[in-house]
């Protein structure tokens, strides 16, 4: 098992998803509120609920393509790979939504800056099917 | 009673006229504090706006959708409840649809939608980022597949994954009384013809999207109770049981018992139960469960059906459709359809034409019925309708929705229209005009079907009475009765919550109680039970100025003559818990 701070969360199988959004409202729960503002993961139908949901979530890039394009070092590399958020640096400039290929970062509306995953876990008890571990 | 809500966005009202296409948003804390959203809100909402004389399919019929104080909160108070006057019972008219549609108008920002007017051109409505965009939809009207509608929708709206798209059929277009609205591809407000009020309005679809936080007033309370209720939902068998075989589990169990309605209820047994059982689809074809939105027990069951191209030597088609117990009696032993594939197709058909599975059935069954009997001629229904030929019932659906003749024109007014005109009313199982569900209980489930403020089974759940007394003593009329009524009641204050009521067993009044505490309400079980009360006596006294009166109901001659697992259901107890109920009424409308 690694530490917390080197830990990664994974997609297992996105083919598991039942689309119930339960991870979501996990993580964005981490802060206290409920609804959706505040999560770092996403699930959405490919194309109809019937083709099935594909999971989108950081998966902690050795190299990651976000932090390069950050302006003011606000992206700092984390230990387990990913990166961390210095909210005091960002300008909330919205490069890093656009770099990430996989379109991982999320947006916090209220406060205008990204929302980074930081691999905590929190999602996990919440996912039913074994979708991320 | 607290007078303020935690989420300050709930309280907003989101009023769209479609004659003039415009909308105001207006402040109801009142309403949300007062009746907890869903059924109680839109209930109020729609008395302040609706003449009860109103022509359902007229400009001014109104169409009300609402979520509760638990939406986006806790896990599966995940429908929305829609109320409007219903096309086809005209009368109360209320559903309620699972999918994303709750948690999108929440996090939209509103908790209520209210649909006035007619446009006078097809249109769908964009709601997003705090307001209404009104758009051209004449190019989506007449388009063969509401499948596609959701297509073209997705592409062109925003917040993928987080958004309804609600559309309406042909069916709709066409105002057959019984068409649907159906949101994403497997759920939908099936029941009393919700798809033909849009239809009326030009309305084709309604896209909602959005994201936000909803602040509650305890934190760690709020987190505490929410993991409680999560992990009930997965551990309770009676949840449990909707994920593993779904709803179609019934099926086994309720021919064994001989309560499965069979060929226009000519039997409550049929012989093929087996090849269309709950567990012949999971073995045969389950391909995927799916979820509504914020709900862990993922309920909706998708099946593939692979098929080869016509004339293609190596060339197939995966096909995905999702089937529940009802489509399977409506579709499949009400028509004496064996074949999984069969049902499977015509649930596709109607989910393509937007039609209400359950009434689409009913309707097929009696016009078959009617067809042997000499009632109707093939000069009527153009195809020959037969126990099981599930390709001409595939037809019919079609001529339904286009009604090329007079028998069609009366068959898409509903199963009780169509009798009066060509006869066979003995055997037309509607109540209170709306097509049954698959339940031949017993009398609990028919006294229910009536006396249901929704003529739904959903609303006081008398086949589970029913099933309850097996081998035990049977209440009177009047115990019967007054069980229902409790039930019903308590089942407002579930429906306002917006919750599904697969976890009625989870949400007990001691669990909402505490859980609405950490939203900043104070209610205890009693009043809670009050409130419930109050709701069903708001909608009693708004069907009783519809026009509702218990002792004018039609007993199908039908339901007296096939043998229940509780004997043969006598008239004389089904007339005097009518009218038992009927001297209750002025007490319970208040």
């Amino acid at each position: 098992m690694l530490s917390a701070e080197k830990r990664r969360l994974e997609v297992v199988d996105p083919d598991l998803c039942v689309g119930c959004m339960s991870c979501m409202f996990a993580c964005s729960r981490r802060f206290g509120d409920s609804g959706l503002n505040y999560s770092a993961i996403h699930v959405r139908s490919v194309g109809g609920v019937e083709r099935g949901f594909t999971v989108v979530v950081c998966r902690a890039c050795e190299d990651p393509s976000c932090m390069k394009v950050c302006p003011t070092s606000a992206l700092m590399p984390r230990k387990g790979g990913g990166v961390l958020l210095n909210q005091r640096l960002c300008i909330g400039c919205g490069f890093c939504a656009q770099a990430c290929p996989f379109g991982a970062v999320f947006w916090d509306q209220n406060s205008n800056k990204p929302i980074i995953c930081t691999h905590c876990g929190f999602c996990i008890p919440f996912c039913p099917y074994g979708v991320i571990k | 009673m607290s007078s303020k809500l935690v989420d300050d966005f709930l309280a907003r009202v989101l009023h769209v006229d479609l004659s003039s296409r415009s909308f105001r948003i207006e402040r109801r804390e009142d309403l949300f504090i007062n009746y907890l959203g869903g059924t109680g809100v839109a209930l109020q909402l729609l008395k302040e706006e609706i003449d009860p004389e109103v022509d359902p399919l007229s400009p001014d019929n109104v169409v009300v959708m609402a979520i509760g104080v638990f939406t986006g909160v806790y896990p599966a108070a995940s429908k929305m409840v829609a109320m409007f006057k219903s096309p086809l019972t005209g009368n109360l008219g209320e559903s309620h649809a699972g999918g994303r549609a709750a948690i999108a108008l929440r996090m939209a920002g509103f908790g209520a939608l209210v649909i006035k007017g007619a446009s006078e051109t097809p249109i769908y409505l964009s709601i997003h980022d705090g307001r209404v965009e009104f758009r051209d939809a004449s190019a989506l009207w007449g388009v063969r597949s509401t499948l596609t509608i959701g297509k073209v929708l997705r592409e062109r709206e925003p917040w993928p994954g987080l958004r309804s798209i609600m559309r309406i059929g042909r069916a709709g277009e066409r105002m057959v009384r019984y068409a649907s609205v159906v949101l994403e591809t497997y759920r939908h407000f099936g029941r009393l013809g919700l798809g033909a009020v849009w239809g009326s309005k030009k309305l084709k679809a309604v896209v909602i999207g959005g994201k936000r936080a909803i602040p509650v007033a305890d934190k760690k309370a709020y987190r505490e109770i929410y993991r409680e209720i999560f992990e009930e939902c997965l551990r309770n068998p009676a949840t449990r049981k909707y994920h593993e075989l779904g709803t179609a589990e019934n099926v086994l169990p309720l021919n064994t018992i001989g309560a499965l309605p069979t060929r226009n209820l000519r039997s409550a047994r049929f012989e093929c139960a087996e090849g269309i059982s709950g567990e012949s689809f999971a073995s045969s074809s389950l391909a995927r469960r799916v979820a509504c939105a914020h709900c862990p027990i993922a309920c909706v069951h998708i099946a593939s059906i692979r098929e080869r191209y016509a004339g293609e030597k190596y060339f197939y088609v995966t096909r995905y459709i999702s089937y529940d117990y009802e489509p399977i009696y409506a579709l499949g032993s009400m028509l004496g359809v064996e074949e999984i594939e069969g049902v499977l197709k015509l649930i596709e058909q109607t989910d393509v034409l937007g039609l209400d599975a359950i009434s689409s059935g009913v309707a097929l069954a009696w016009a078959t019925e009617a067809f042997e009997r000499g009632l109707l001629s093939e000069k009527d229904t153009l195809v020959k309708p037969s126990w099981g030929d599930w390709r001409a019932y595939m037809r019919m659906l079609e001529l339904i929705v286009e009604q090329p003749n007079d028998f069609y024109e009366q068959l898409a007014k509903g199963t009780e229209e169509a009798a009066r005109t060509y006869g066979g009313l003995d055997f037309a199982l509607t109540f209170g005009g709306n097509e049954m569900p698959g339940y031949h209980t017993g009398p609990g489930a028919y006294l229910g079907y009536m006396i249901g403020l929704r003529h739904s089974h959903l609303d006081n759940a008398g086949y589970s009475v029913d099933q309850k007394y097996l081998g035990k003593p049977y209440p009177d009329p009047k115990a019967l009765v007054d069980e229902l009524v409790n039930e019903e009641s308590w089942r407002q204050v579930l429906t306002s919550l917006s919750l599904c009521l697969f976890v009625r067993g989870i949400y007990t009044p001691g669990l909402i109680s505490r859980a609405l505490k950490p939203i900043g309400i104070e209610l205890s079980e009693e009043e809670l039970r009050e409130i419930g009360r109050e709701i069903y006596a708001g909608k009693l006294e708004l069907k009783r100025r519809m026009g509702f009166d218990p002792l004018k109901l039609r007993i199908p001659r039908r339901v007296l003559e096939a043998e229940s697992p509780h004997g043969m259901i006598s008239e004389e107890y089904i007339k005097e818990a009518l009218s038992y109920y009927s001297s209750r009424i002025s007490s319970l409308s208040r």
